[in-house]
């Protein structure tokens, strides 16, 4: 891994953004399903529990987009443009692989980014949600979310050898991260390990970021100020560099460019 | 290249190549040769810097190809084996990304027109036959006007009118001052373009040099067809004819192995003149680099490993 250059990183991004555009089944899944999931989770009544619950509902779904739209098809995508040998090709000439892998994810970061915001605004539009304690912290709890799980994709290439194979080897991030970083707040009486464990997942520092960048709280605690966030901040946002640093190493040392042989 | 080893899957895993040492001069067309298994895509492989070696090194423009990637990329373009393209972006698409990622491209169209593909551009790479898709590739790896350009069996699925025009293609780079390092298991492309060749067999180089060299000290060719009645041993001694010439009962195609082919032919058909006696099918062929490849692969079992 090394440098991007800008020109170069455009000329594969969009190129794999014209392949998204042509990929029906990708682009109903994209634009479509967050759609529904809005409106159901509006329909189910989360107005009557108050703005603060709504932060809370509104947060996870920026936590499941980052696991579904991110990490499960960005699995899936790396793992077809290595069977069909195409790593290889931008490979053979003068990409970098930073070029190269960051190309690639391009649609899906794009797609994220766009779900979060019709999220959020539906979340303001429909619940009246309050306007976030720290904006700053909301977006690097985002963006951080993006970066974490555009590595942990990469990573999870290395024992994902066909997108068939996605669907199940994506299950256990998947699953951890939905059950034990959404709802670890709710668990007051669990052991303190139980709770260490879940607090270190890598969506946990994402949701407790968001959340407390934009309700000033992760949980039960009472709401803090612009400033009084920061302090909460430090411990999820040490996590989130560790699990940045460690994606970065492993995918530079592991990442598998070819098919198994 | 000098005393470089490659080997796959762990240290007691398959050595594709051991121990392979060769130089390809600046402006000369560099071939490799070899049955499949023999080891020439490990050793591209190692060239264009995708893999590194266990053991020896490599040097592509003073570099290495693997540690020093982005000091050499920009001067080498490089053909694969296989295309790895997006089916769903069309063939103008296809060279649109890929000169975008070049520091000196050509024009998309004057790549597609060397390689006539410009009827072509806008149609998508799934709907490409096999040999469009070579060209295609070979579009791509001339496109950021490589120093080096490196040719993973450049030609193979070409009908015979694509082949010859790849070659012309080649030919007009190399008159450019472009150095060329290419595999391919056809005998005739590297007799036609390699000024030097390296023949590979189970991971080694077992003969090197210039076509010339490598064929010299094999044996000229003469095949023809005995007539009914006349059987080997009527034929007059041959001057320069090898003892294992094949002999065999009248009627039958018989091959004459030489050192000597003008001597050996003279008094081949001056006695067929003198007997009035037809000589069928006859047929005399100089010494070329199928004599010395079959020799090569004759010699001990091929291994049909992997490609």
């Amino acid at each position: 891994m090394s440098t991007i250059r800008l020109s170069r990183f455009r000329s594969v991004s969009a190129a794999e953004l014209r392949l998204f555009g042509r990929n029906r089944s990708a682009l109903f899944s994209a634009l479509v399903l967050p759609l529904i999931l809005a409106v159901t989770v509006a329909g189910a009544g989360v107005e009557e529990s108050g703005t603060s619950a709504a932060g809370l509902v509104v947060t996870s779904l920026l936590g499941y987009v980052l696991l579904a739209a991110v990490y499960y098809n960005l699995v899936t995508t790396y793992v077809s443009r290595r069977e069909e040998l195409m790593l290889k090709r931008l490979r053979a000439g003068e990409l970098t692989d930073t070029e190269i892998l960051t190309g690639i994810a391009t649609p899906m970061v794009v797609v994220a980014l766009a779900q979060m915001v019709v999220f959020v605004a539906a979340g303001a539009v429909l619940f009246g949600l309050p306007v976030p304690v720290n904006v700053l912290l909301l977006l690097a709890g985002a963006l951080g979310g993006v970066v974490v799980f555009v590595l942990i994709a990469a990573m999870s290439t290395e024992f994902t050898r066909t997108t068939e194979a996605a669907q199940v080897t994506t299950l256990p991030v998947m699953i951890a991260c939905l059950v034990g970083s959404m709802m670890y707040t709710a668990l007051d009486d669990a052991p303190e390990a139980v709770i260490a464990a879940l607090r270190a997942l890598p969506l946990t520092p994402v949701v407790d970021l968001m959340r407390l960048g934009w309700l000033g709280t992760t949980g039960p605690a009472a709401a803090e100020g612009f400033t009084g966030v920061l302090d909460d901040a430090l411990v999820p946002a040490g996590i989130l560099m560790a699990w940045i640093i460690v994606g970065v190493l492993t995918v530079r040392r592991r990442f598998r460019w070819e098919p198994r042989r | 290249m000098n005393a470089v080893h490659r080997r796959y899957g762990g240290p007691h895993g398959f050595e594709a190549v051991r121990g392979v040492s060769f130089e390809v001069r600046r402006g000369e067309l560099f071939a490799l040769l070899g049955t499949n298994g023999a080891g020439k895509t490990s050793t591209m492989e190692l060239v264009a810097g995708f893999s590194r070696p266990q053991a020896g090194e490599v040097r592509v423009l003073g570099h290495d190809p693997e540690r020093d990637r982005a000091a050499v990329r920009p001067r080498v373009g490089i053909m694969l084996q296989e295309g790895g393209f997006p089916p769903d972006l069309t063939v103008a698409e296809t060279v649109a990304m890929w000169a975008g990622t070049l520091t000196d491209p050509r024009p998309a169209g004057e790549a597609l027109e060397l390689v006539d593909l410009s009827d072509r551009a806008s149609v998508r790479v799934r709907q490409l036959s096999g040999g469009e898709r070579r060209r295609l590739d070979l579009a791509l790896a001339v496109l950021g006007r490589p120093a080096v350009l490196l040719l993973d069996e450049p030609t193979t699925g070409l009908d015979p009118e694509s082949r010859r025009n790849a070659w012309t293609m080649v030919r007009s780079l190399l008159a450019d001052g472009v150095t060329v390092l290419l595999t391919t298991h056809y005998l005739h492309e590297a007799q036609e373009l390699a000024d030097r060749l390296a023949i590979m067999h189970g991971g080694v180089v077992v003969a090197a040099g210039s076509p010339a060299e490598i064929v010299a000290g094999h044996p000229a060719r003469i095949t023809f067809r005995l007539p009914g009645g006349v059987t080997p041993e009527l034929l007059p001694p041959l001057p320069g004819a090898r003892p294992e010439s094949t002999a065999v009962a009248a009627g039958q195609p018989m091959t004459i192995r030489t050192d000597a082919l003008q001597a050996t032919l003279t008094e081949l058909l001056s006695w067929a003149h003198r007997h009035e006696v037809e000589l069928a099918g006859l047929e005399a062929r100089p010494a070329s680099l199928e004599e010395a490849f079959l020799a090569v692969a004759d010699h001990d079992n091929p291994m049909e490993v992997r490609a």
